[in-house]
């Protein structure tokens, strides 16, 4: 009993009272009730492939956005994990849920192989040469046609549930496991795993990283393996979802929509992410309806919102509403007055006639 | 088999030339990916077609239009999008990315998704060591080389050029010195812009004119660009003509394996990057190293 009231106190207290987490909170719940409003199969097949593109776009986040290995070939994860899982389903025979997870453990031994040039390369490098590795895999899969179905690819792939309400519940389930956990392992306050700073310290400067001490390949290896780990989850999935594995998966477009998603979004975040795909993707099928215009508008649309909000909605948003408490740090509404904690006013007013040189005193101490 | 293959490579690989060593050199300037960079070939050759075939312009006049006509929406492009993002890499990525789709749709639009031809410029074949060449790809490879030549010519001998090449070197203490590095920028881009714009000029007559046919030379001027060492001119040059031979080699070896040449290029790429992760001719910078 004390259990659950003191989980309802942490509801209220760490995530209702900060605005972005009251919305994601509002949005899971939400999730969990649409079946009730509609069980249309056509809008449950667009949820169901929200979850999935969810999954994927956060784990191109934990790569490109945090560790700053800006991979252009995120396809590779993906593909790889659809046609494992595929294969091990159709020629193996093998049950659902022993496909999906060999798709995810084949992907993060790509991830290990696309991992090794990356250890030597950074940048703008590791970025072109990224997008090599779905070609060379393309060649791969043209070259075996008897195992990969070569340009037809693989059709008739078990599905995970016939039930669209059900399998909308287990991708559902699935993303925010997933989601969460990427959220959880890439935290840079987290008091638990180190993870999350050690990868922004990668990516802000991996130099003065190894300088003071982390064995950055061992993070940066960490985190391809993460990231196509959780890939190859989404192309374990859609490959049972969509029941067709195809040559498509590893195009030039697949690989930089969930760099959309995530820049739209907001890099850095892995709910940036979700966000990204939340809105882009069903802005997709509602542009189904001028079929010839659909990838221009989504061109003009990419264009506008980077040359606008560069950073992203989800840093936009949190600059809006939320405020960091000057002296505990503890996130605060936009709104609040004074820090919900220690009681600091959080807007200061300026006086109008500070001496100058008492000013600038105060300035240098408070910077020594 | 050997004469023809040295034949046909030279002539691929002198187009990718001059697609990658345009790229890099906006990327040593300007620090700018362009990946609508194979766009603006790709609308180079739609706009001979349209000239050339529809309108029955004469050529000389086209080329002279379509070079002016590149250059002002080179003008444009950079004002409008990338000048304002340059700084952000992710973003000039996924900018350009955008503007390629972009301008693939509104071609799609515009001619449908059918396959065009342009009627070859000049007509007749030359014998060169027993094979028969059309002189089309004879004037392929002498256009691009010679536009090469103007361009190293240029980036030497002039002060402009000069100016380019203290710029790729450090942004801001040639800023310091005077240099006005938006401009600098802007041309370097027009440059690449035209270069791109005449390899589709003379291509476009032995290529079918679609609206997906920027994909392949995109990637294949990629893995020069890193093959050669990013930002370096010569590196390119040789990175384009490796695999130029090399895609002509995969396909006339195996000729039904055609369809792998970029994955055997792409693997060339990634080899030769192991074992010299710089590139052939690249640099590492004292910041950059691991």
């Amino acid at each position: 009993m004390r259990f659950i009231r003191r989980q309802f106190r942490r509801i209220g207290q760490e995530i209702l009272a900060i605005p972005g987490r009251a919305i994601a909170f509002v949005f899971l719940i939400s999730m969990f009730l649409v079946p009730l409003a509609t069980s249309d199969p056509y809008i449950m097949k667009v949820l169901i492939f929200m979850n999935i593109f969810a999954i994927y776009a956060a784990s191109w986040d934990v790569l490109g956005g945090f560790t700053g290995q800006f991979c252009m070939g995120h396809g590779a994860f993906f593909g790889v994990a659809a046609y494992t899982s595929g294969i091990l389903n159709l020629k193996l025979g093998l049950p659902v849920w022993a496909c999906i997870p060999g798709g995810a453990v084949m992907s993060i031994l790509a991830g290990m192989l696309i991992a090794v040039p990356s250890l030597r390369l950074r940048g703008v490098y590791f970025a072109l040469v990224s997008l090599a590795f779905p070609i060379i895999l393309t060649g791969i899969l043209f070259a075996f046609p008897d195992a990969t179905g070569g340009e037809m690819g693989l059709t008739g792939i078990e599905v995970v549930t016939r039930n669209k309400v059900s399998l909308y519940y287990i991708t559902l389930a699935v993303m925010i496991f997933c989601v969460l956990t990427m959220w959880k392992l890439t935290d840079a306050r987290s008091k638990i795993f180190r993870l999350g700073i050690v990868l922004l310290a990668i990516h802000e400067d991996e130099v003065s990283a190894r300088c003071v001490g982390v064995n950055t390949i061992r993070y940066k290896l960490l985190a391809f393996s993460i990231s196509a780990f959780f890939a190859g989850v989404a192309g374990g999935l859609y490959v049972h979802v969509l029941r067709i594995a195809g040559p498509s998966n590893l195009d030039l477009m697949w690989s930089f929509n969930p760099i959309i998603w995530t820049a739209f979004g907001g890099m850095g975040t892995v709910a940036g992410s979700v966000v990204g795909v939340f809105i882009l993707y069903p802005a997709m099928e509602l542009l189904r309806f001028v079929p010839h215009l659909r990838m221009l508008i989504y061109a003009g649309v990419i264009i506008a919102v980077i040359m606008l909000m560069p950073e992203g909605i989800v840093h936009w948003v949190r600059d809006k509403l939320e405020k960091d408490c000057p002296r505990c740090k503890l996130v605060n509404s936009a709104w609040r007055r004074d820090c919900r904690a220690c009681g600091v006013p959080l807007r200061v007013k300026m006086k109008t006639d500070p001496s100058p040189d008492r000013k600038a005193t105060t300035l240098s101490e408070e910077v020594a | 088999m050997i004469p023809i293959i040295l034949i046909k490579g030279a002539m691929i690989g002198a187009v990718y030339a001059s697609l990658a060593v345009g790229f890099s050199l906006v990327f040593g300037v300007a620090k700018i990916i362009n990946l609508a960079h194979t766009a603006f070939f790709m609308l180079a050759a739609y706009a001979m077609y349209v000239l050339v075939m529809v309108y029955r312009w004469p050529v000389s006049a086209a080329v002279g239009l379509l070079l002016i006509g590149m250059s002002i929406l080179a003008v444009l492009v950079y004002l409008l999008f990338l000048d304002r993002i340059r700084e952000h890499e992710g973003a000039v990525i996924l900018v350009t990315v955008a503007l390629g789709i972009a301008i693939q749709e509104i071609l799609l639009l515009i001619f449908k998704s059918s396959f065009l031809a342009v009627a070859p410029f000049v007509h007749g074949i030359v014998e060169l060591f027993g094979v028969t060449v059309p002189k089309q790809e004879l004037l392929i490879f002498v256009v691009t080389m010679a536009c090469l030549a103007a361009v190293l010519l240029f980036l030497n001998r002039t002060r402009l050029g000069l100016a380019l090449r203290v710029t790729a070197q450090d942004r801001e203490t040639a800023n310091l010195m005077g240099i006005n590095v938006k401009w600098v920028c802007l041309v370097s881009v027009v440059m690449a812009v035209v270069l791109a714009a005449v390899a589709g000029i003379v291509v476009s007559p032995t290529l079918t004119v679609e609206p997906y046919m920027w994909a392949h030379p995109l990637v294949m001027m990629f893995a020069a660009v890193i093959l050669g060492g990013l930002g370096s001119l010569k590196g390119s040059f040789i990175g384009a003509f490796i695999l130029g031979y090399t895609e002509v080699l995969v396909v006339f070896l195996i000729p039904a394996g055609s369809f792998i040449k970029g994955s055997v290029a792409m693997l060339i790429m990634v080899l030769i990057l192991l074992v010299r992760p710089e590139g052939l001719y690249g640099v590492i910078f004292e910041e950059e190293r691991l």
